[in-house]
């Protein structure tokens, strides 16, 4: 019988290894799997990479984790927002490491992660300062950066519903990175507003398929807010 | 020389005549969100967000916030009928795989060869943040860039070489500015049109460029 569903979120995150790269789903708020990642802070795991499209907002979830020393680096796009002030600090401070990666070649990357490929030639980024030191191909007359998959230890996904198979079903614009980020992790931890019996989501329906996900959590949606705990 | 420069929603609304019925277009935070307000009605244009929206609506009115449906400057949106939803994943492929007709963008300069600095102005100490804008200007088929065209002490926006870090090269088609409307062409940058008051040299004196005149002056 195949249960992936797990009685809480410490039990879903077991052992975190020290060092480990982190794929947080969300893109502002909407899919950050908050309670997952504030699980993550309790849980202690130090050094972290963790690869997310923004680098933390107020002093929760990311940024509570950011705040507590627990991150070697941040792998984001625009990791710069209103009120990112606790990643701002330590950047100037020299306590956290930053990749920048355009948002779509930082999807991409993932996707190829999870896809089993070893890399890909995009334009993106050609003739700027953030393809410096990559290989550059001709293709067809057109030049092509070369980037590298960007693989997980560990992924935790915010998203609306799953079956006990671990099958997942996203809610709107909250979907963004959350699929490809399920599939490119050796483990990967979902949290879902609901947990629905086996057989209730339309097969066609399935955004990602259970193979992709190792344990689910039930976290409402009413809890599923920075800072709802707090 | 004196002069009215056009207005934020006068280049806004100038960019939406030229947005045809049909496209597939990106409106870039900013500056470039105010092309939505002035879409003709007469023309269905799908607006894209690139974390995963086609087919994106107005803004929620207040009371109906879904923080679940956000554009790309984290701002509750609806959908219009016909939308669809998408993961980044997809939403990328549709910006770099060239399907995307039109990206409208802010700058800080564009060079008269259409290279486009839009991200970072290279100031120590900044906080570096790019989003999607390279992948937009290496994907989309055509990119417009609504700015001023002189910084406010007066230097001009359009360069022989930018100073600040590239977004892309040879990306920029149009520029819509405050003072004039260019289009990037490989000779170099051409006026479609110009405020009033001014003449052909005082906007190259301006600029500190040579333009190719309008098409209708040759």
């Amino acid at each position: 019988m195949i249960d992936k569903v797990a009685d809480s979120i410490e039990a879903a995150l077991g052992n975190v290894a020290d060092g480990s790269v982190v794929l947080l789903s969300g893109f502002g708020d909407a899919g950050m799997a908050h309670r997952l990642i504030e699980g993550l802070v309790a849980q202690g795991a130090r050094d972290l990479t963790v690869v997310c499209n923004n680098a933390g907002a107020g002093e929760t979830g990311l940024a509570a984790l950011l705040k507590a020393g627990r991150v070697r680096k941040m792998i984001c796009s625009f990791p710069r927002t209103a009120t990112s002030y606790v990643f701002d600090g330590l950047y100037r401070a020299g306590r956290v490491e930053l990749e920048l990666v355009p948002q779509g070649t930082l999807a991409e990357r993932i996707r190829a992660a999870g896809a089993g490929i070893g890399g890909f030639f995009s334009r993106t980024t050609f003739g700027t300062p953030l393809a410096e030191g990559k290989e550059v191909r001709v293709i067809d007359g057109e030049n092509f950066v070369f980037e590298r998959p960007l693989h997980g230890d560990l992924a935790l996904i915010g998203a609306d519903r799953a079956d006990r198979w671990g099958n997942v079903v996203y809610r709107k614009a909250a979907r963004n990175f959350g699929p490809v980020m399920a599939c490119a992790a050796t483990r990967t931890i979902v949290s879902v507003n609901e947990i629905v019996p086996l057989g209730a989501l339309d097969p066609e329906h399935v955004m990602t398929p259970g193979i992709f996900v190792d344990q689910v959590v039930h976290v409402p949606r009413a809890l599923n807010v920075p800072g709802a705990l707090q | 020389m004196t002069y009215a420069r056009r207005s934020k929603s006068e280049i806004a609304r100038r960019v939406a005549q030229d947005i045809p019925d049909g496209a597939y277009i990106n409106l870039g935070v900013g500056m470039p969100t105010q092309v939505s307000n002035f879409l003709p009605p007469d023309r269905e244009i799908v607006l894209h967000s690139e974390n995963g929206i086609l087919g994106m609506g107005p803004n929620a009115a207040s009371g109906t916030e879904d923080m679940d449906l956000i554009n790309a400057g984290k701002e509750p949106v609806t959908l219009l009928p016909g939308a669809s939803l998408f993961h980044h994943a997809d939403s990328f492929m549709m910006i770099r795989g060239r399907h995307l007709d039109i990206s409208v963008l802010g700058a800080y300069q564009v060079s008269t060869a259409g290279d486009l600095a839009n991200w970072s102005t290279g100031e120590p100490g900044a906080i570096p943040a790019v989003g999607g804008a390279m992948d937009l200007a290496a994907g989309a088929k055509r990119i417009w860039v609504i700015m001023d065209l002189l910084t406010k002490d007066g230097r001009s926006k359009i360069v022989e070489t930018c100073t600040y870090p590239l977004t892309g090269v040879r990306c920029v088609s149009r520029v819509y500015g405050d003072l004039a409307t260019l289009e990037f062409t490989p000779d170099g940058p051409r006026v479609v049109d110009q405020v009033e008051e001014l003449s052909h040299s005082d906007l190259e004196q301006l600029l500190g460029i040579r333009l190719l005149r309008a098409a209708a002056d040759s």
